[in-house]
């Protein structure tokens, strides 16, 4: 079940994502690549196994049965995935902002068709 | 440990600090800020070249540098090989004649630029360097964030849109980047490069599919970053929009995508791959003889010469794109020796470009609006300028450096794009059995040669209108020698790739004998010794 969830989870937010990224105003382009990035994190975060209630860190007391802990590889990797993605982002919505002053039109063309 | 050791990680570290050091300084300080960088990249260029030396060793194994002493597997690390030393000295060299350029004005065109220049080379180092997959991503997107920045620099509408188009192309190609790795860490359960190698052909048949589509999507970030046709249509406005000496560094950074191709494609998808042998290697030499096609029409169609530039960035990419869905070591040979003279020579006519357009339309001259835009003070700028010793006879040297750039572009005898041209086509019209030359074989062969045929063409058109006969109204640019010497020093760079064709070939040779047998890589890798901490040497 909770396979299923994510896995429509992750298809909505990046369905939508490309939809949006492929309209032609900047909002929805930056709208639409924060969901594709959602929908990335998620998708990395479940490539380490789903498994709920079990620590990613080990305890480090006396032998340790890898089987009851989940991979923590993944995890660190979405950490550093939001991190970059959050930046990006932000300069982005720099440029769309400067893109709006110069040409006067939030298209991405920067002039109405 | 010596401190020989750590020159490893210096090209990383290096502009890192340099660059978080110029940012305490303010725009005012520029002649500081120049200073700084030129010292540092020149240092760069002295590692680079101490690394290449290090790395052409007959019979060495790769140098690797456990980040955080943390052994193969299980940490990060940073590998020194033939190709990877050869893309730092590249990089060092066009940085060098990209940033003497800008000194000229460009450096004083916007906020940072030198700031932003040292993590682009930090970037670019890094990608080189690494031998994880994640770590590749995380230098790429060092090095395409301080892009999207130079991209920028100098302002302007048309940069801005152009700009605008670059970053969310690449932002969407970071995302299937990501989706790649961790398709392929959630195959293989491991990151690091060598041991990708080691597991990939053990892969269960059940997984193969999802291993294989990983690798897809992750050769589709790369390809859009290397300017593969169809996702080549942002890069010939985004090249030719941005300011000169930054276009000239971005003619590295299409190689940094071919750069990636070339690394994981012989090593996870080689001979040893089992199941998953040469998968896409059809569709890269497919892919690449299109964009050959696509990059030649394109040359032929420009009128503005920065386009053509552009254009023949996508010719570029494309053979040598082709080149390695070819998988053979003598091919690739050639195509490393292309790679690098092609990269000199483009980086060098997106300079010339730019100070030829001068005498085409002075009236447009769009650094002097962003100089106001900017709020600089005129006057002081004239003064500046006065202060650089200019060119003498600035038209005839100018058109003998753009017939150097023709005749290298389209590969004529005898410079050094013509020796990169033969080595690529021989070998490829001797692979495959038994002498009989494959259909794909001749169709690179026909491609490339009427590429060079074209590119020809092109040159001679646009050489004709702007040195034969240029307009009568047209004037005589001011060129100061700061701005021509990195010019002459990236051509006579291809003059010396030419006379010593035969130590430069050796070298890319045994680089590609290594990168087509990689047990030596993997082998050096996986068993890289930690280092041991002083507290356990005392105890001892």
């Amino acid at each position: 079940m909770t396979e299923l969830t994510l896995s429509l989870g992750i298809g909505v937010l990046v369905g939508s994502g490309v939809w949006l990224l492929l309209r032609p105003r900047t909002y929805q382009v930056i709208v639409g690549l924060s969901l594709i990035a959602y929908g990335v994190n998620l998708f990395i975060f479940s490539m380490g196994r789903l498994r709920s209630g079990v620590p990613p860190v080990l305890d480090g007391s006396g032998i340790v049965d890898p089987a009851a802990y989940t991979d923590p590889v993944p995890q660190a990797l979405v950490l550093t995935a939001i991190v970059i993605g959050f930046a990006t982002t932000a300069l982005f919505l720099v440029v769309l902002l400067v893109a709006r002053g110069l040409t006067g039109s939030d298209h991405v063309d920067g002039r109405e068709p | 440990m010596q401190l020989a050791n750590h020159l490893d990680i210096a090209p990383i570290i290096l502009p890192l600090v340099t660059g978080a050091f110029l940012l305490l300084f303010d725009e005012r300080r520029h002649t500081f800020k120049s200073l700084v960088n030129v010292a540092s990249t020149l240092g760069l260029l002295v590692i680079a070249w101490l690394l290449v030396a290090q790395a052409d060793v007959e019979g060495s194994v790769a140098s690797v540098y456990l980040l955080g002493n943390w052994a193969a597997p299980f940490g990060i690390v940073l590998v020194v090989d033939r190709l990877s030393a050869l893309m730092l000295l590249l990089t060092a060299l066009l940085a060098n004649a990209a940033l003497v350029f800008s000194l000229a004005r460009w450096h004083k065109g916007g906020q940072h630029f030198h700031s932003l220049f040292q993590f682009l080379l930090m970037g670019l180092n890094g990608a080189f360097l690494t031998g994880d997959l994640f770590n590749l991503f995380v230098f790429f997107e060092v090095l395409l964030a301080a892009s999207y920045g130079l991209m920028l620099h100098g302002s302007g509408a048309t940069r801005v849109r152009f700009g605008m188009h670059y970053i969310v192309v690449n932002l969407g190609a970071s995302m299937l980047f990501l989706i790649g790795v961790s398709l392929i860490y959630g195959v293989t359960g491991t990151l690091n490069m060598a041991d990708l190698a080691v597991r990939i052909p053990a892969v269960a048949a059940q997984d193969r599919a999802l291993l294989e589509a990983g690798t897809a999507i992750l050769g589709i970030a790369f390809l859009t970053k290397a300017g593969m046709w169809p996702l080549c249509f942002w890069l010939p406005g985004a090249y030719s929009a941005a300011a000169a000496p930054v276009a000239a560094m971005f003619s590295i950074m299409t190689k940094v995508g071919v750069y990636a191709v070339l690394r994981l494609s012989p090593l996870l998808l080689g001979a040893r791959a089992g199941d998953s042998a040469s998968f896409g290697d059809i569709g890269l030499l497919t892919a690449g003889l299109v964009t050959m096609a696509f990059g030649t029409i394109g040359v032929l169609a420009s009128q503005a010469m920065a386009r053509l530039a552009s254009y023949s960035v996508l010719v570029s990419s494309g053979t040598l794109l082709a080149a390695v869905g070819m998988a053979d070591a003598g091919v690739t040979a050639g195509a490393l020796f292309y790679l690098v003279s092609s990269t000199l020579t483009i980086g060098a006519l997106f300079l010339l470009v730019e100070l030829v357009d001068r005498s085409q339309d002075p009236a447009a001259n769009i650094l002097a609006v962003t100089m106001e835009a900017y709020g600089d003070d005129p006057e002081e700028e004239e003064v500046v300028e006065e202060v650089g010793v200019t060119l003498p006879a600035t038209l005839a040297i100018l058109g003998l450096c753009f017939v150097l750039c023709g005749l290298l572009l389209s590969g004529m005898p005898p410079l050094s794009g013509f020796i990169g041209k033969f080595a690529l086509l021989s070998a490829a019209l001797s692979t495959g059995d038994d002498n009989a030359i494959s259909g794909m074989a001749w169709a690179f062969f026909a491609v490339l040669i009427i590429s060079g045929l074209f590119a020809m063409v092109a040159m001679l058109r646009v050489g004709i209108r702007t040195f034969w006969a240029p307009p009568i109204e047209g004037v005589v640019p001011r060129v100061l020698i700061v701005e021509f010497a990195p010019i002459a020093l990236l051509l006579a760079l291809c003059v010396v790739m030419t006379i010593n064709a035969g130590p430069v070939m050796a070298y890319v040779d045994a680089t590609s004998q290594s990168l087509h047998a990689p047990d030596a890589y993997i082998e050096g890798v996986l068993s890289a010794r930690q280092v041991p901490s002083p507290k356990m040497e005392a105890g001892q």
